[in-house]
């Protein structure tokens, strides 16, 4: 084969790849959906859906940072925060002014560039750090952007935008509406985000990604990640694929924000502490770093289990923290890869699988 | 993606979907299902427990007692780790189970996530603890059992001032909580109305809540007389710790978070001496309904219980003086119990443990708070 | 009059400097124990927070259920810190030590954290309770009564130096010391070389869970509020400490953990108490952007 036919070849795979990926999310739509519409689905699921819609981008964005550029991040909420804070902010601001589907568009796109412009500009001067480093650097992040959300009482008046760090500060004029409440937050977002508008969200960070990560770009930031050196000596600008990367998977936790946001009538910081950053990094390990469909599946699963574990009631949480150290365990030790492998030998269909899984 | 996780992939997605299955949920024709939600995980799970123990409590002898009008009650809480998010997924596994009245939420933040939920859906609720105004603000299906933030905030500046405790005054408070940057707003803001003078205003957050020297020192160097304290009693009984440590004994007032200090195990209660609050329920008042109830709460828990318990203890038993008012049945559905519960709730008064208490058409309790100090580790009324 | 508003000023920041120290050693003990299992084992060991709360806790029962006295409370909470410790290792991480992400076991050690703070809010309650100090020291007036540093501070001190000075003894005179050396350095030319490779990072765990122990019944008698999330919050601040320092050098971790202290200290009394997390976290960064490894961290350049 001379290296066209291996570049058209691969090319096929990786459509063939993606078409998969965004086949399993339009089947998971099309059966849920089914259900809902026909009644067979609980309250707590049907909850649940936009939240499961809302981890899974968070999920896949960080996928980009941790799988693809292979970089460790701790502050992926504090983007999300930022997405969050800035739609609400607008959505609320604009109220009844524009109707609801345009309102929440332009939310999304708000959220989304709040969001990757502080990913820049965190981007920058953080991303020439290494490691563990650069971990607590964005851990750091996160927490400042906690930190500072929590003092900003902001407000609307005739008179237009007051922002202030006390609730005393804020002198709003005769019916002005205080949106930004300090610790309290905002409360009163209208519930504008949907399923599926979820499941389009999805669709389009999916498509972003998969395109990014197959692209010539993709490739560069790829051979940065693998070995950092050898990419510098090609003459490939490691900094600036590593910022890109960083910025949309900043831009793309802010749209998992403003979709968080539009869903619960209250929102406060105290969501977007480093529990939740790492909570987003358990989808991503879990599924497997730089496999984006394992990340969207373990985001699912690991959303949906301390609900389904609800009737064990005090031993809850206990249970998911086992549950927790043995899927790790079991996907991620080599003494368990060999037992697998073992066991599938054994079964009649899976010998051919089980050299695949060798290979 | 190696087959093997394929399995286990498949395997949990096809758990997750045949969960997703609707479950037959009818409502019982011989009970009413009230249910709870509130943290019984996480760092505020101590407030959580206390609510479910404290309306347990209120269950079980409504049901020894022959129920509401002869209808046995079903209580089932659910854990929502004081998340918004969570709280909503508890709301709906509530729903599925068949809940026909909320006891809840717990907490602020959760409440209002929640109280969007129930107004679609037009569930009746009362918050035995979610203070911020928001908690029941534009909801006439929900009602609230504590004083609401900026009531606390409004009422402490009005005791101290019309009793001439003091007139300089430092609050150290946690600016990452609504209930404690809420109370210190309203009583900032009409501080002036008593004449008080607010000369030290410092703050701490959830993640850095051990060490208070700082914003001690700055009270000190004011010459503050009094230290306002609308924060929860774990924080509190270090702050106490802390400015005795530094020689520092200005008089310390608090609101209903603090109450519970005296209850912790092992805590020094001689540094909480002459410590005032303006709580609506003491666990050590002498009044028959309070003995009861602390001795069943210490027979079935083992602790003393705080004041998150008695307000849900209340919230169950203004739930059944409603239901007796309205003459509900436990076959009609939640939306019908709900319109006849909300007119009924203006109508009631509930002798509770936290006070006699009725209610106005904005869902905000009518309750006198006592104010008591503590001496000789307990509670004295003042 | 400027003399005395002088002095007024000095002695404050004098004040402000002894809490921070204060503080500050609290974090740099348990800084100590996450230095050291990093040094040797490459991972972030987030669980130690919660096994310095599982330390404080059979101490305190130690003391106030079983009436054991201070001291043997004590060394009980580091017997069972150590037992904990060289089980977690083995059943959660070891099996992980080969999985080609280091990104694998420090899940696996949230999962082991969520696990010990839930049987902890299981077995204990969620309601703190007051712990109950182990010795006392009295108070050290200084400066007329004005400036009074307190006896547990002077203790968390002296024993956070101690802690430092031993282990910096034991790592660079002993042979197990040298052994640790050698499997930070490189694990498979130690094993090469003739290192007990496991047996060594067992014992490193060994003695950062035992350090845990110490470390949570220092922080509960300098700070006495012990709830099941204890030590989650100052585990996270010690773990910035050790990466301030230079993650993996102990001396590092004990000077991290005091500027630490120092620097949140101030920053709330003289900037603003509100967003004292915020500016901590600010020179974090700042240091980290100027030194890349930290302020003791060895910069190793990296070669084809």
């Amino acid at each position: 084969m001379n290296a066209a036919e291996l570049i058209k070849k691969r090319k096929s795979r990786d459509l063939r790849s993606s078409l998969i990926t965004y086949g399993i999310v339009v089947v998971f739509y099309i059966v849920v959906q089914t259900m809902v519409n026909t009644g067979h689905i609980s309250s707590l699921m049907k909850g649940l859906l936009v939240p499961i819609c809302v981890y899974v981008i968070a999920a896949v964005s960080l996928n980009l940072v941790v799988g693809i550029s292979g970089e460790l991040s701790l502050g992926h909420a504090g983007f999300m925060c930022l997405g969050a804070y800035a739609s609400t902010f607008f959505t609320n601001v604009v109220g009844d002014g524009l109707p609801e589907l345009p309102r929440f568009i332009l939310a999304i796109l708000i959220g989304a560039c709040v969001a990757g412009f502080f990913g820049i500009l965190i981007g920058i001067p953080v991303l020439r750090l290494k490691g563990d480093y650069l971990a607590i650097v964005t851990l750091a992040f996160g927490e400042i952007i906690k930190n500072l959300m929590n003092v900003i009482y902001a407000g609307v008046d005739d008179g237009g935008l007051h922002f202030a760090t006390t609730d005393s500060g804020l002198k709003l004029g005769e019916g002005g509406k205080k949106i930004i409440k300090g610790a309290l937050g905002i409360s009163g977002t209208p519930k504008n985000s949907t399923f599926t508008i979820g499941i389009v969200l999805i669709l389009i960070t999916l498509f972003i990604v998969l395109n990014l990560i197959n692209s010539r770009s993709g490739r560069a930031i790829m051979s940065t990640r693998d070995n950092r050196i050898a990419a510098e000596s090609i003459g490939i600008p490691v900094t600036r694929f590593k910022l890109m990367a960083f910025s949309i998977s900043a831009a793309l936790a802010g749209v998992a924000g403003v979709l968080y946001a539009h869903n619960l009538a209250t929102l406060t910081v105290k969501k977007f502490d480093y529990n939740t950053s790492i909570l987003i990094l358990v989808f991503v390990v879990l599924g497997g770093i730089g496999n984006i469909r394992g990340s969207m599946i373990a985001a699912v699963i690991l959303t949906a289990l301390p609900e389904m574990l609800r009737g064990l009631s005090n031993y809850r949480m206990l249970i998911y923290a086992i549950v927790l150290i043995v899927l790790m365990l079991f996907n991620w030790a080599p003494a368990a890869r060999a037992f697998r492998s073992r066991i599938l030998e054994k079964l009649p269909f899976g010998r051919r699988n089980a050299e695949k899984e060798e290979s | 993606m190696s087959n093997w996780k394929k399995v286990v992939g498949l395997t949990m997605a096809a758990a997750v979907m045949a969960s997703m299955i609707a479950p037959v949920s009818v409502f019982a024709d011989e009970a009413f299902k009230i249910g709870g939600i509130g943290p019984l995980t996480g760092g505020a799970a101590a407030y959580g427990i206390a609510v479910q123990n404290g309306a347990q409590i209120a269950v079980d002898e409504i049901n020894a007692n022959g129920g509401i009008n002869g209808y046995q009650i079903e209580f089932q809480m659910e854990d929502d780790e004081h998340d918004a998010e969570k709280s909503v997924n508890a709301y709906n596994t509530l729903k599925d189970w068949g809940m026909q009245i909320l006891d809840g939420t717990v907490t602020s933040a959760p409440c209002i996530a929640v109280k969007a939920e129930t107004m679609n859906d037009n569930m009746f609720y009362i918050t035995p603890s979610g203070s911020a105004v928001d908690c029941i603000d534009g909801a006439d299906n929900g009602f609230r059992l504590c004083f609401s933030d900026p009531a606390q905030g409004a009422k402490s500046a009005e005791y101290i001032g019309e009793n001439g405790l003091a007139t300089k005054i430092a609050i150290i408070y946690d600016s990452s909580d609504p209930y404690s940057s809420g109370i210190k707003d309203s009583f900032v803001s009409v501080a002036g109305d008593y004449s008080l003078e607010v000369v030290s205003e410092e703050a701490f957050t959830a993640d850095s809540k051990t060490d208070f020297s700082v914003q001690l020192q700055k009270a000190k160097d004011a010459e503050a007389e009094l230290v306002f304290l609308p924060i929860y009693y774990t924080e509190a009984s270090l702050i106490l710790q802390q400015a005795s440590d530094m020689d520092f004994a200005p008089t310390f007032f608090g609101c209903d978070g603090l109450d519970g200090i005296l209850g912790v195990e092992n805590f020094d209660t001689s540094l909480a001496e002459g410590v005032m609050l303006l709580t609506p329920f003491a666990a050590d008042a002498d009044d028959d309904l309070t003995k009861s109830f602390v001795a069943a709460y210490q027979d079935a828990y083992g602790e003393i219980p705080i004041q998150f318990a008695a307000d849900s203890y209340d919230v169950i038993y203004a739930m059944k003086a409603a239901i007796e008012q309205a003459n509900v049945t436990p076959d009609m559905d939640p939306s019908d119990i709900c319109e006849a519960l909300k007119g009924a709730m203006t109508e009631i008064t509930v002798e509770g443990l936290t006070g006699t208490i009725t209610w106005d058409e904005n869902g905000e309790p009518d309750k006198e708070p006592k104010a008591v100090v503590i001496e000789g580790g307990a509670y004295k009324a003042m | 009059m400027m003399y005395d508003i002088l002095q007024g000023c000095i002695m404050s920041f004098i004040i402000y400097l002894t809490n921070g120290i204060s503080l500050g050693s609290v974090y740099a003990i348990i800084a100590l124990g996450y230095t050291m299992v990093y040094g040797i084992a490459k991972m972030l060991n987030f669980a130690h927070g919660d096994v310095i709360m599982i330390g404080a806790y059979i101490a305190l029962m130690a003391m106030t259920k079983g009436g054991v006295p201070g001291i043997p409370a004590v060394l009980l909470a580091m017997a069972g810190c150590t037992v904990l410790g060289i089980l977690i290792e083995k059943i959660a991480y070891k099996p992980l030590r080969k999985a080609g992400s280091p990104l694998a076991v420090l899940i696996t050690a949230i999962g082991v954290s969520y696990l010990l703070q839930n049987i902890a809010l299981l077995v204990f309650g969620p309601d703190p309770k007051t712990f109950v100090s182990v010795i006392s020291v009295p108070n050290l007036q200084m400066a007329g009564g004005k400036l009074t540093i307190s006896g547990n501070t002077i203790i968390t001190i002296v024993i956070s130096i101690i802690i430092m000075l031993s282990l910096n003894w034991f790592v660079q005179k002993t042979k197990p010391g040298h052994a640790m050396l050698a499997v930070s350095e490189d694990k498979d030319a130690a094993q090469l070389m003739g290192v007990n490779v496991n047996g060594t990072i067992s014992m490193t765990f060994a003695i950062g869970s035992a350090l845990a122990a110490v470390a949570g019944v220092l922080l509960c008698t300098a700070y006495p509020s012990l709830t099941p999330y204890t030590g989650s919050m100052p585990g996270i601040k010690a773990f910035v400490a050790a990466v301030f320092g230079g993650i993996g050098s102990i001396p590092g971790a004990m000077i991290g953990g005091i500027l630490l202290g120092i620097i949140q200290i101030l920053a709330t009394a003289y900037i603003s108490s509100q967003v004292a997390d915020a500016i901590v976290f600010g020179v974090l960064i700042v240091i980290l952007l100027v030194r890349p490894a930290g302020l003791f961290g060895k910069n190793i350049q990296e070669k084809v």
